[in-house]
Parts: C-alpha cells; structure tokens; sequence
C-alpha cells in the first residue's frame, strides 16, 4: 500500500468518524448528569440542516457551527422542559424528540434539497503537517476535527477536576443526595441537555458541511443511535467515545476500500464489522481497564423536588 | 392536582407531536375535491424531495393530472416503509375509493398482493416487483439499457482505466446494471476495470460520501452508483473526477461532474395506464419498458463529454430503442469462465430477471 492511499484513508476516517465524536460527547454531558436522552438523531438532523441553511446564505462556517449548535440546543430546551419541568417520561420524550427532529427538518429542509454549500478549507497545522504519512493524515484537517479533539479535552478535564463537573456527576450518581447538599439539580441537567444538544447539533452539521456535503431530508441515517451505544460502551469517558468512534469509523472505512481492493469477504460481513468490533473492544476495555464505570446511579429516573 | 394536569398535558403535547410525525403522512393528501372520476392513489417508499426514485414516479404522477385534468384524481403517500405500514396504507386508498393505486417499491409486493384480495374491484401496479394477479400488474424499467451507454461513455473517458461503482443489495436490478455496464465499457476500452463497493443501503449519504472517497482515492476517475442520494456526485464535484447520476437529473449537484443520468421516467407508463383504466381496456399484464417506451431516459450530456462520445453514445441508443442492439450480446461468460452467451445470442428476460452472476473480467466476489 502506498503511502498516498494509507494518508487518505486516516484522512477519511477522521472525517467518517466526527460526527459521532461530538454527538457521542453531547449524549455523554447528559448521560453523565443522569439525562437519558433518546433524541440524538432528531438533534443532530437540525443541527446538520442550520448548518447546511447558514451556509449557504454565505455565513463563514464559525457562524454556520454556531447556529448548528444553537438549533441543537433550542430543541434540546424543548426536552428539557418537558423532562425535567414536566416530568414526561425521557424514553418516550427522546423517541418523540427524534421523530419530530426529522419531520421539521424534512419540512423546513425541502428547499435545500439540490443545493450545494460551499466547500470548506482545510486548516494546515505548520511543521506537524509535515511528518510523512501522518502528517498530512492527521494535522490537515478543518477545523472542527481540531475542535471536536478540543471539546472532548475540556469535557474531560471539566468532568474530573473541575467542581461543577463533580456536582454535575454527583447529580447523576444520586440526585436525591446532591438536592439534599443544595445543589439545583433541575439547573444542571438543564445545561447539561442545552449543551448537548448544541454538541449533538455541530455534529449532524459535520455532516452537511464537511462529509457529503448536501442536505438531504433522514440523511443522519442512524448516527444519533450510534453515538448513544458507543457512549454506553465507552463506560461514559470522554476520550473513550473518541476511540470508540475512531474504531467504527476507522472498520467502515477500511472494509470500504479492502472492497474496492477487491478482498473477498461478503460485504454484508463487511458491513457489521464496524458494530462487532467496535462492542467488543469497548467491552473489552471496560471489563479489564481501571475503574470501567457503570451507568450513572441515576440515570434517566426523572427528579421530583417535593420528594 | 397541578401535576397531574400537568402530566396530562404532556401526554397531550406527546400525543399531537406523535400525531402530526405519525399520522400526518397517512392521510393522504388530495389533490382535488370531487370523487365521481378515475381516482389514482400512489404509494411512495421515500419523500417526494428525495430527488431520486420518489421523485420521478410523482413526476409520472404530476404527468396524469396534466393529461387527464378534471378527469382525474390523484392521492399519494410518502415515506411509507415496506413493512406492515405499506398494507395499512395501500388498505385505506383502496377503501377510500382509489380505482387504481400504484405501488412503487420492491418490498410492497406482498402487501399489494394481500390488499389486492380483499379489493377486487380496485385495480393494482406493484413496480418491480414479480407477483401479479387479476387484478395486479407489475411493471418495471430495463434500466440496464441506460447502464449500457453509460458504460460506453465511461469506457472512452477513463484515463485510469479505473471505473467506481457504488452498490447497495446484490439482486438482480443491482447485478443486472453492473454487468451491463461492465460489459460496455470492456466493448470500447479492453483495459478498464470496475473496483465495486457494496455500502448494504439504498440511503445513507454519510456512506455513499465515504465510498465515493474511498473509490477516488484507489485511483477511479469515474464514479457509478445504485445508491439513492447524491453524495457520490458532489464528491465527485469536489475532487474534480466525473459521475453518472442515477434516477433522476444530478447536474445540480456536479454541474462539471456528471456526464449524464439514467432517468427513470414514468410518466408514458403511467399516463396509458390510467387511460386504459378509462376506456375499460386495462388488463393484468408485466411491463418492461426501455428507451423504447420511453420510461428510460438520459439526462442531457454534460459538457465534459467530447463530441466523438457524444455521437458513440446517440448511436448505442438509437441502436437499443430500435431493437438491433442488446446490451446483453454474447460471447459473454460468467465469471468463473462458464459460457453464458454464444455469440450473436441476446440474454433471455428470464435470466435477465434473475441475474445472480458477475460476468467474467469483473473482480471480486457477489456478495
């Protein structure tokens, strides 16, 4: 294999797999503050379809990932009020939340169809990016790749040193504990959910903006359910998610071109490969790592202060 | 109390949203007022926007309002998914009155014969599908006649000699087009190659992008797809390579890229069908049509294709719509070097149908 192909096929995995980067890291903020939220897919089609709109009114792409994330987080606040103020049950919430993402932007993406946006540049990172072989593959990128490698950082170091991530985790461990400390549950699985689902939403723009890159109305096709297994796998750590999406996007990649290589394996085995080993590596890793954790102690039992 | 009203309202609030995302789609959306003319209900696999297979048969829909007028009424429901939702569906047109109702995806083929049976009086066209009965037709397209001149162009335009193909299911339609495109552009460049990824979906953008890439980057300059979205085009775009759309016109999507389409076009069979509902001669038959009845079509040739191609690919059409050229002409052996075709022998509709071999010089394996 020469090196040129083995470049683009990092390059194409890379991209294959941000989308469920940051939608994995958005079901994982909540996830963590004991928010089960079913509605991922619908989060991620709006985000991708404010992103696609705002691109190609001609915003740079800073304010098409900002209206991702705010079209992300605006629908996410609609979940929020009923889950949390309301008390509707999560399960049935999310599922609503999915299917009336992809409705309204089914509805309100119909004039997209047949646009193109424009394409967006790659950032050189200088020096590293000219390492033979990996340089290239990993240090030229645009520049949401770089900053869903940032968000998984700072979600990291904000979940495990910071004190408002400790009470975010001590909220969905035990909420009934944390309430009783003084801490407002409601408030912070309410930013947890918004922020979510902002990240939810920048990571269906990747997809109108970078990886296909049109809109087209269900064009999530199954990601958002993706994301929300790989955090289950990935025991609901940051960089976890990163490996798990990397592995499945890097499987789905790779049995792409052993294809086009023309490697005789049924493609349908093929096509389950990114699934069987991307479950079993994580399960792998959280039954032998240090400290595999288990779910959040109360992870998606609704809170109700009068109790 | 103010909880349990609450709870209540959000039960209601779910059920409107469920509502409008569930039902609102069934209900079919009518088109006109009166009902005591020829009413035609279609039944549709994805959004009339998919820009793709759906589109084209509401085009054909759009077609028979435009032929008949107040004649005609006409129904559809999109997005319909080919499980138990399709009977339901199919089921209401028909008790709603529906005097023929078309049904345009493979997976609706049991449901249409089930519905076909409790509506006797209700006249039935399941698209490519093979199941027929008194009362149900079946109809589909030779798009491998298109597939042909495609392969042609592809053939005398590759500079790799590398040629992509996007696949989604091994069956016979899939198959059929890969081998007929294959086999042309052998015809005209004894040195191509087809490099074929199977993505295992009719719809999956993300994938389809990822494919078209993953071809590219092996070396293909010219992409094909049976897939539904138009990702693999605007990769194409984008890499500055070319590509053949399918289903429906793509120039939007690589104005520079796309050297024409296979469009499917329903319209003249949809139109003398219906007719013939009205004058009393339908009758149970299996159609399919090619360039010859028109409901095979290309898009107009884009600006890449040289005039000489251009004339090559004229004549091939011209030669297949007359009937003195067969995209299946032998020799031609499978394979696994088993023959096939003798020469001068055309492929039988039978084998046609069935279609579950490579034929030889295509490597890999059929899924």
């Amino acid at each position: 294999m020469d090196h040129g192909l083995l470049t683009s096929i990092i390059h194409a995995i890379i991209v294959a797999s941000t989308p469920l980067v940051f939608a994995g890291l958005g079901a994982l903020i909540q996830e963590r503050a004991g928010v089960l939220n079913l509605g991922i897919e619908g989060l991620m089609i709006v985000g991708a379809l404010a992103g696609f709109a705002s691109a190609l009114a001609g915003y740079p792409l800073v304010v098409s990932v900002v209206m991702s994330g705010l079209a992300g987080a605006a629908l996410a606040s609609i979940f929020a009020l009923l889950v949390l103020r309301l008390y509707a049950n999560p399960v049935a919430t999310g599922l609503a939340l999915t299917l009336f993402g992809l409705g309204l932007s089914a509805l309100a993406g119909s004039q997209y169809v047949g646009q193109a946006a424009p394409q967006v540049s790659e950032w050189i990172i200088p020096v590293l990016s000219d390492i033979p072989v990996i340089g290239r593959a990993f240090f030229s990128h645009d520049p949401l790749v770089y900053l869903s490698i940032i968000v998984a950082g700072v979600m990291w170091w904000f979940l495990t040193k910071s004190r408002t991530g400790l009470i975010l985790r001590a909220v969905g461990e035990n909420h009934s504990s944390a309430h009783s400390l003084g801490f407002s549950v409601l408030g912070i699985r309410f930013l947890a959910i918004v922020s979510g689902g902002a990240l939810a939403g920048i990571g269906g723009a990747y997809l109108t903006l970078v990886q296909t890159p049109l809109f087209v109305e269900g064009m999530t096709a199954g990601r958002g359910w993706i994301a929300l297994a790989l955090v289950v796998f990935a025991s609901w750590r940051p960089f976890r998610v990163i490996a798990g999406a990397y592995l499945f996007g890097g499987v789905s990649i790779v049995q792409l071109h052993g294809q086009a290589l023309g490697i005789s394996i049924a493609a349908q085995w093929l096509s389950m490969l990114p699934y069987i080993v991307t479950i079993l590596a994580l399960v792998i890793i959280a039954s032998r790592g240090r400290g595999g954790h288990a779910a959040p102690g109360s992870l998606g039992i609704t809170f109700k202060e009068s109790k | 109390m103010k909880k349990s009203n609450l709870v209540i309202g959000v039960l209601a609030l779910i059920a409107v949203i469920a509502a409008v995302v569930f039902f609102e789609p069934v209900e079919p959306k009518k088109t006109a007022a009166v009902s005591d003319k020829v009413k035609v209900g279609f039944v549709y696999v994805g959004p009339v926007a998919d820009a793709g297979w759906t589109y084209e048969h509401d085009r054909g829909r759009l077609a028979v309002e435009a032929e008949y007028g107040d004649r005609v009424e006409t129904v559809f429901v999109e997005s319909v998914s080919e499980g138990p939702d399709a009977e339901r569906v199919i089921a209401q047109m028909a008790s709603e009155g529906a005097n023929v109702v078309f049904t345009t995806s493979f997976g609706y083929m049991n449901p249409t014969i089930k519905v076909a049976q409790q509506f006797p009086n209700v006249r039935f066209e399941h698209a490519t599908g093979y199941k027929r009965a008194d009362n149900v037709a079946t109809y589909s397209s030779r798009f491998y006649e298109g597939r042909h001149v495609l392969g042609l162009i592809a053939g005398k335009m590759t500079k790799t000699n590398t040629i992509g193909y996007i696949a989604s299911f091994p069956i016979p339609e899939v198959v059929r087009g890969i081998n007929a495109a294959y086999l042309a552009a052998k015809s005209v460049n004894p040195a191509v190659k087809f490099k074929v990824i199977w993505v295992s979906t009719w719809f999956d953008p993300g994938k389809e992008a990822d494919a078209a890439k993953a071809l590219i980057d092996q070396g293909a300059d010219i992409l094909m797809q049976h897939t539904d979205s138009a990702a693999p085009m605007k990769i194409a775009e984008e890499r500055g390579i070319y590509a053949f759309g399918q289903a429906s016109d793509q120039a939007a999507y690589g104005p520079n890229a796309q050297l024409t389409a296979i469009i499917d076009d329903w319209a003249p069979y949809y139109v003398r069908r219906v007719g013939d509902l009205m004058n009393g001669s339908w009758s149970s038959t299996d159609t399919w049509g090619g360039f010859d009845t028109g409901m095979v079509a290309l898009a107009p040739y884009g600006k890449a294709v040289p005039d000489d191609v251009r004339a090559m690919a004229e004549e091939a059409r011209k030669a297949i719509t007359e009937g003195s050229l067969h995209a299946f002409t032998g020799p031609v052996n499978k394979q696994d070097g088993t023959p096939w075709l003798k020469a001068e022998e055309t492929a039988d509709d039978g084998t046609l149908l069935g279609m579950d071999f490579y034929v030889e010089g295509i490597e890999g394996s059929l899924p």
